[in-house]
């Protein structure tokens, strides 16, 4: 309360000479001190809400993970999650996650770099907001709606593809015969699961990587213009040497988004693969095997299993997104 | 007339990054336009039946399905508006860049913006369910839409503050106006096309989670319009259940996917005309 008393005095000119706030009306009274009071009691309710999110589930983990007879990081059997004797790990989960996002990052990173050229500086003037916002719209879709595109129109339109992989290509670790044969039918891959999971983070990339380059000093780029430079080689020597680290971070956010997709993944694999590079086989992410088992969530120990790793989701995603936010705080 | 000849080398190099450009774009926009032909195609027929948005699923609507996620969004939308606007007043108006709480808070928005869905359903199932052992139901879902809404309110209300000009509250200061009074009705009617149109754009977002359906509530295909007690149909959770279904249902989930999608853009124009009725009247208009 004191800090209010003191806002609300007059700051003596001499104090901070050229302190830009106003911090003060001048006048206290109620209505002051009430809006004070909510705003910054809503401000301290988020911050307590998030604390009690890592702490919930820490205590709720905990338990179960005393209880689990094997290495959590290390144990790549099914889970056993009843009884007294629990058994579940999570490299499977680990694996699947990472390689799909990975395939997602792989797709939409020059995809969402080249819209944000596009967007910034080749196109015509009144193309650069209808593409800007058709991008835009791709964010819109709810992620069931991909989720359904990708198993029953993507999936069985990959078929095809799929096996002329196999054929073709099957001597890559990436594109053997899946021991799975369902996959080839139905088109439900880390493949197909990639593809999908790129056109959902290509907004999040292309927005953020389209902000930054919009802002690439005029000097730079006409400086490059008077050198006599083509179009590319502005981009190449003054666009991207600005924009470059605001464009990894849009990758990192999206990264963070792939991680955590839960429904489309859910739809599109669902079945435990092995952990191989093959791109054909299926499996389960962190999201999709709390999501698929949510329905036997009856007992705190069965629950807390799961919660775990919900936990190292968590602590992925938050490992990913601070990642990405030091890269632009260093770049502001 | 060109006053540098180019070497055939940079030409086509030039060339090769102006084509790879362009397919990117063609890139993004074929899904986009495969998606949504596909929803209109599978899902006009079910919904241009009057039914559709009459009955409940029992008797071949979808009516109880697009009430619950209307009220579940709607009740998410009154708890994280007010919370998250006000955080927002918070971050700009009363913190100052130095002190704990403000960078704490904004720490926490960014965590909470980064947290999956799934997480943030699994945070509410451990304190609903697990610790104090309350029934599922349309509420339960809305907590969780709740902590999913809560960061891009702040994170809009925060952008849209921090543009409106500090002469304007000084101005308002010098008249002798209380700080209060100055934020309620000089600071927020000048930001408020942008902060309306983050808020419904928020709406959009959760309105389409599908991640805390499946743990939070059970489904039901008769009508419910209360969030407070038992199972709640929703949009997503019908689609679910219905391609659970096999083959069978398709029909139902196209259906479901085109009225979400409607629902969701709906939400976006109101959005964009409502930023244009309120937006601060320049030149003179």
């Amino acid at each position: 309360m004191s800090e209010a008393g003191q806002a609300n005095r007059p700051v003596p000119p001499s104090g901070r000479p050229g302190a830009k706030e106003l911090s003060s009306s001048g006048v206290a009274r109620t209505g002051d001190r009430v809006m004070r009071t909510l705003a910054t009691g809503s401000g301290l309710i988020v911050s307590t809400v998030i604390g009690l999110i890592a702490l919930f589930l820490l205590i709720q983990a905990i338990p179960s993970l005393l209880k689990n007879q094997e290495n959590f990081f290390t144990f790549e059997g099914s889970w056993v999650v009843s009884g007294d004797e629990l058994h579940f790990g999570i490299p499977q989960q680990f694996y699947a996650t990472v390689l799909v996002s990975v395939i997602a990052l792989i797709i939409a990173m020059p995809v969402a770099l080249g819209i944000a050229m596009f967007v910034t500086e080749y196109a015509p003037k009144r193309l650069k907001k209808p593409v800007a916002y058709v991008v835009d719209l791709l964010a819109a879709v709810p992620s069931i709606v991909y989720g359904l595109w990708g198993i029953l129109v993507l999936g069985p339109a990959m078929v095809g593809i799929n096996q002329w992989l196999v054929d073709n290509a099957g001597f890559l670790p990436f594109f053997s015969k899946p021991q799975n044969a369902a996959n080839m039918s139905t088109g439900g891959t880390m493949l197909t699961a990639g593809i999908v999971l790129a056109i959902m983070i290509l907004p999040v990339i292309t927005a953020v990587t389209r902000e930054v380059f919009a802002q690439t000093p005029r000097g730079h780029r006409e400086a490059a213009l008077a050198l006599g430079a083509s179009q590319w080689e502005v981009v190449r020597f003054a666009v991207l040497p600005f924009g470059f680290s605001g464009y990894i971070s849009g990758a990192m956010l999206g990264l963070g988004r792939a991680l955590g997709e839960t429904m489309a993944l859910l739809l599109i694999i669902s079945t435990a693969g092995p952990i191989n590079f093959n791109l054909l086989e299926s499996g389960q992410t962190f999201a999709t095997v709390i999501a698929n088992n949510a329905a036997e969530f009856d007992d705190p120990l069965k629950t807390g299993a799961f919660i775990s790793a919900g936990l190292v989701l968590f602590a992925l995603t938050f490992i990913v997104n601070a990642a990405a936010r030091a890269v632009i705080a260093r770049k502001a | 007339m060109e006053l540098i000849t180019m070497s055939p080398r940079r030409k086509i190099t030039d060339g090769a990054v102006r084509t790879g450009v362009v397919i990117s774009v063609l890139l993004a926009i074929l899904p986009l336009g495969w998606l949504l032909w596909t929803l209109v195609s599978r899902g006009i027929e079910p919904i241009l039946d009057p039914e559709w948005w009459m009955e409940s699923e029992r008797k071949g609507g979808a009516a109880n399905a697009i009430v619950g996620t209307l009220v579940q969004t709607g009740l998410a939308a009154v708890v994280a508006v007010p919370l998250g606007v006000l955080v927002g007043i918070y971050l700009v108006e009363y913190g100052s860049a130095r002190s704990t709480l403000t960078r704490v808070t904004t720490f926490m928005v960014d965590v909470l913006a980064g947290v999956p869905s799934i997480v943030a359903a699994l945070f509410v199932y451990a304190v609903w369910r697990t610790t104090l052992d309350l029934p599922r139901s349309g509420l339960v879902v809305a907590l969780a839409l709740v902590l999913l809404m809560v960061p891009l309110v702040v994170r809009a209300t925060e952008e849209m503050l921090k543009i409106v000009p500090q002469d304007l509250r000084e101005a308002a200061y010098a008249l002798g106006v209380p700080k209060w009074k100055t934020i309620l009705r000089v600071v927020l009617p000048t930001a408020m096309s942008g902060i309306i149109t983050g808020i419904m754009l928020a709406i959009a977002r959760v309105m389409g989670e599908s991640a805390p359906i499946l743990i939070l509530v059970g489904a039901t295909s008769g009508m419910n319009w209360n969030p407070f007690q038992g199972d709640q149909q929703s949009l997503p959770l019908m689609m679910i259940q219905e391609y659970n279904k096999g083959p069978s249902g398709y029909d139902e989930v196209w259906g479901a996917a085109l009225t979400l999608v409607i629902a969701v853009a709906i939400v976006y124009v109101i959005a964009r005309l409502l930023a244009q009725f309120t937006g601060p009247k320049i030149e003179g208009r």
